[in-house]
């Protein structure tokens, strides 16, 4: 009698056969480079500025002819596509650090190329510290969709919850003339919008984007409609209130580049460093992560071992709102200072986006948004250093570095089995 | 413990899942629940595990009665239970299940999941399981799941088991182990509640059994009952599932399948490497346990899935890269496993069932309308030729018992020109007296010169109908044998011994 042979699994595996999908785009990104920032790229010198004037620690500016530059990346790039080239004939995957280093470097040539002759050079910092500020909304939306889909609940509101934080957010804090109070109530605000989603789509079992789609189109219509009855009437005892003031955290704000970058900011970019590890470390590390990843997966199996669906999908959902409303202060009290009408210009929907682009994992999700981040300031800067370029080609850029990064992540893109699945109890 | 259930009533809108149900369970014993498909087993233990709520009836432990609002509380009480469909969470390794809801904690409230997993190895060691902690419920084959779901209940400390059809997944071999398993917990105290609808299982382990039929308790035969007797309780007459057969001469080669490779998302073989042909008036049972690649199989063959290598040919035609309305006009019936989902849209009318596969023309159709006189018509006589029990055409299909349900999907099937019919479970979950009709009709079939393949996972239904038995095992065929072949020696092929 012979046995059947297989794999401890329940069925053997299919050797999957190398894909040349990665390695390729990679070699056309880096030829791409090498030709036009290189060879036809501009004469003339680009310095990258490390340093802002103010720092004690001063990083003399690197400056180097713009070609030589572009062309000396895009060789470093041609050596990691062959490198992921000889890996993909050996049916192994690019590594994704090295995708990532390769999406430096092609943007690290970007920003030369279009800095070539400026006198301002490449504001590392600027470029850096905005991008991060300009991610924070992002993040923490990306964080609400996190916490939602992850037990289960799909969250189109994030735009709705966004945009209430950033007018009760600027409302309050105007109003109090204290900027924390301002930021708790956003964060209540939106709690209670989320409120409304979580409690309609779990007891009432209504379909889940559909109240995300009204309530963002019931925000925008009340905020604008206050905006224009209410604060434009009297804007300064109403929707002045300024920014958080920046802390400067010693000793950590020296270090040189980063110092300035991270660790002088103002409280909600520090609030954003607090909550995503957190909630990393809850979801994966803790028996609540457990249990609201149960609930997001097979809402029958754990509610047979005694975990309250409903109730978990609710609070989850609201924080997550919180969350959210925390993201929306830091558009206005967190960066520019007053409400505008619509001014979260549809970034909820780029979280919901990055929510996928980021697995559903916080650390991944926050990595997204500050790729979306840098496209933002990329966009202003362009304009600034190189007139007359077509700027939304060169926004362009970003998304296929993440195109290929994309392509290069193992493993499918799966979301928790039950999101968007109502749990009905018999 | 000793536990009661007291005059349980549960009603599902017009529907009485269970009538007025009574039974009890004594500290160390091993209960019955026997029942056809339907007969609302699976309703009274939801209702006992608190994820129903009876509507009529009390619960007693120790004779004092509980209250179980949710699983929660009656898993604090010392019930547990092993569901029918698995309560595991695929994604989830095999410790975060078994902790699932109950989770030991370190001293910074962190997940502690070395104490999870010495948990899991201490029962399994002392049951003799061999479960690795940190595998993935996903890649576990069904057997391990199901001991996955036991160590989960003992666990937590379950001092009442309850087992709902935990035979449907395994092999005859594992049943055995199982049945062991079970005798070992009852000695050390825990009860079992075991519910099958297989009477040889009943007849070897239990103390006490139940019999069940629409809601009812009918009776509570001895253990020492005969099969017959049981079945007849069970069904409520007389049954006899031998199906006559007579000898027919087999004609062409209408179905080949060569070195069929069909493969699932994560890039597994679900079909691995499968071979068979099958001629005119012969019936081939493909028998195996449930998931071991029948499914794919039947839905490859349908061109539903991909097929990543490998050809199938009907009557000398090449189908392999074939849609499925191609597959259809080339002659196939297609009875699949799953007719909720796959058999029938629930919210049409019989007679718009009766016609699904058949909108492109003749005869129910003209040009772009349908023939509304024709379809009609075709359907009264469908509704006579195969015994549908409805009070009318225009009856939703979702209305109908399952016997009923599944004689839609034949009827429409085998109504076509036909020359290969592919059944998937044709008879599963469907009550005894259509599983009698549903039989004969397969077997008039293979009578009428039809190439025939049944795919089933009760070795009894194979050992009726088959010519020939092809058994599965991860996706490849473990051998070809003759229709004689013992229990035993399928029982062995269906867990990859091959002769
Ligand atoms: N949640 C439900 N809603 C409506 N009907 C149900 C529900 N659950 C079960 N039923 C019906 O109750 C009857 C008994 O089902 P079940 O208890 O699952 O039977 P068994 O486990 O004995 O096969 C069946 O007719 C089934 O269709
Ligand atoms: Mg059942």
């Amino acid at each position: 009698m012979s046995k059947i042979e297989v794999t401890p699994g329940m069925f053997s595996k299919l050797e999957s056969k190398p894909t040349l999908k990665t390695p390729i785009t990679l070699l056309l990104s880096a030829l791409v480079v090498i030709a036009f920032f290189g060879f036809l790229g501009k004469p003339g010198d680009v310095s990258f500025v490390w340093s802002d004037k103010r720092e004690a620690i001063q990083l003399p500016a690197f400056t180097v002819n713009s070609m030589l530059f572009c062309t000396v990346v895009g060789v470093v790039l041609l050596l990691i596509a062959a490198f992921s080239i000889y890996r993909s004939v050996h049916a192994k995957k690019t590594p994704v650090w090295l995708i990532a280093i390769f999406g430096f470097g092609v943007m690290m040539a970007l920003l030369g190329w279009l800095a070539t002759g400026a006198v301002q050079g490449v504001q590392m910092i600027f470029i850096l510290s905005n991008t991060l500020v300009l991610a924070i909304p992002l993040i923490l939306g990306g964080m609400a969709g996190v916490m939602s889909e992850r037990v289960g609940v799909v969250n189109i509101a994030i735009e709705g919850q966004l945009l209430t934080g950033a007018f009760v957010s600027a409302v309050v804090g105007t109003m109090t003339g204290n900027l924390y109070v301002g930021m708790v109530a956003a964060m209540v605000a939106a709690g209670v919008l989320s409120m409304v989603l979580a409690s309609l789509a779990i007891k009432y079992l209504v379909e889940q984007i559909i109240i995300g789609v009204l309530l963002n189109v019931l925000v925008i219509g009340i905020t604008n409609f206050l905006h224009s009855a209410w604060l434009d009437n009297d804007s300064s005892h109403l929707n002045y209130p300024g920014t958080f003031d920046k802390i400067a955290l010693p000793l950590l704000s020296d270090i040189p580049v980063l110092g300035q970058v991270l660790f002088n900011n103002r409280i909600t970019v520090y609030l954003m460093f607090i909550i995503v590890p957190v909630l990393w470390f809850i979801l994966f590390r803790t028996k609540l992560g457990l249990r609201a990843r149960a609930v997001g997966e097979h809402p029958l199996a754990a509610d047979t071992v005694g975990i309250n669906v409903a109730k978990t999908r609710f609070w989850w959902v609201t924080l997550g709102g919180m969350v959210a409303g925390l993201g929306g202060a830091a558009l206005t009290i967190g960066n520019v200072g007053s409400f505008g009408r619509e001014m979260s210009a549809g970034q909820g929907f780029i979280a919901l986006a990055v929510v996928i682009l980021g697995r559903w994992q916080p650390i991944y999700v926050t990595l997204a948004a500050l790729l979306f981040g840098f496209t933002i300031i990329l966009r202003v800067w362009a304009n600034q250093v190189s007139p007359g370029i077509p700027v939304d080609f060169i926004t362009m850029v970003p998304y296929l570095v993440t195109l290929v990064a994309v392509a290069g992540f193992a493993g499918k893109v799966r979301p928790p089995a039950a999101s968007g699945q109502p749990y009905i109890k018999g | 413990m000793k536990l009661e259930l007291r005059n349980i009533t549960k009603r599902f809108g017009t529907l009485t899942a269970n009538d007025n149900i009574s039974l009890t369970l004594e500290p160390g014993e091993i209960h019955s629940l026997l029942g056809e498909n339907g007969a609302g087993k699976s309703t009274l233990m939801n209702v006992l595990y608190g994820l129903l709520q009876p509507d009529e009836g009390q619960i007693l432990i120790d004779d004092q009665p509980v209250n179980f609002n949710g699983p929660g509380d009656a898993m604090a009480a010392g019930i547990g239970m092993v569901h029918q469909h698995f309560m595991l969470i695929p994604v989830f390794t095999v410790a975060e299940n078994v902790v699932l809801g109950n989770e030991p904690t370190s001293k910074i409230g962190g997940l502690d999941l070395d104490k999870a997993r010495e948990l899991v190895k201490e029962i399994s060691d002392r049951f003799g399981f061999e479960i690795d902690p940190d595998a993935k419920i996903q890649d576990l084959p069904v057997g391990a799941q199901q001991r996955v779901e036991i160590i989960k209940s003992l666990a937590r400390n379950a001092k009442i088991l309850v087992l709902d059809e935990p035979t449907a997944v395994l092999t005859p071999q594992e049943t055995d182990e199982l049945m062991e398993i079970m005798r070992g917990l009852a000695k050390s105290g825990t009860s079992i509640i075991f519910i099958t609808h297989k009477l040889r299982e009943v007849q070897q382990v239990s103390n006490r059994i139940t019999v069940i039929r629409q809601g009812k308790v009918v009776a509570s035969p001895l253990p020492k009952s005969s099969a017959s007797e049981l079945a007849s309780l069970m069904v409520g007459r007389e049954v006899d599932l031998n199906v006559t057969r007579k000898p027919v001469k087999v004609g062409a080669e209408t179905l080949v399948v060569k070195d069929l490779t069909v493969l699932d998302d994560r890039q597994h073989q679900m079909v691995d490497g499968v071979s068979f042909t099958v001629r005119d008036g012969e019936v081939l049972a493909i028998a195996g346990v449930q998931g071991n690649g029948q499914t794919e199989l039947a839905e490859a063959i349908l061109g539903l899935r991909k097929i990543h290598s490998g050809s199938i040919e009907v009557a000398g035609r090449d189908l392999t890269k074939s849609t499925v309305r191609e597959v259809l006009e080339a002659g196939l019936g297609y009875i699949p496993e799953d007719r909720k989902k796959d058999g029938l849209v629930g919210d049409f009318t019989i007679a718009e069932n009766l016609m699904l596969d058949g909108s492109f023309g003749a005869p129910f159709a003209k040009g772009f309308q349908i023939d509304f006189a024709a379809r009609d018509r075709i359907a009264d006589e469908l509704i006579e030729e195969f015994d549908i029990r409805t009070p009318s055409a225009t009856t939703l299909a979702k209305q109908l018992s399952g016997g009923n349900q599944q004689k839609v999907v034949v009827a429409r099937e085998l109504s076509r020109e036909l020359k290969v019919l592919v059944a998937s479970q044709p008879t599963r979950g469907v009550d005894v007296g259509s599983i009698e009709f549903i039989h004969e009709q397969i077997i008039a079939a293979r009578d009428a010169g039809k190439t025939v393949v049944i795919i089933s996972t009760e070795l009894d239904e194979v050992l009726a109908l088959a010519d020939r038995i092809a058994v599965m095992y991860r996706g490849k065929i473990v051998g070809i044998v003759d229709s004689k072949t013992t229990r035993e020696k399928l029982g062995k092929m269906m867990a990859g011994i091959a002769a």
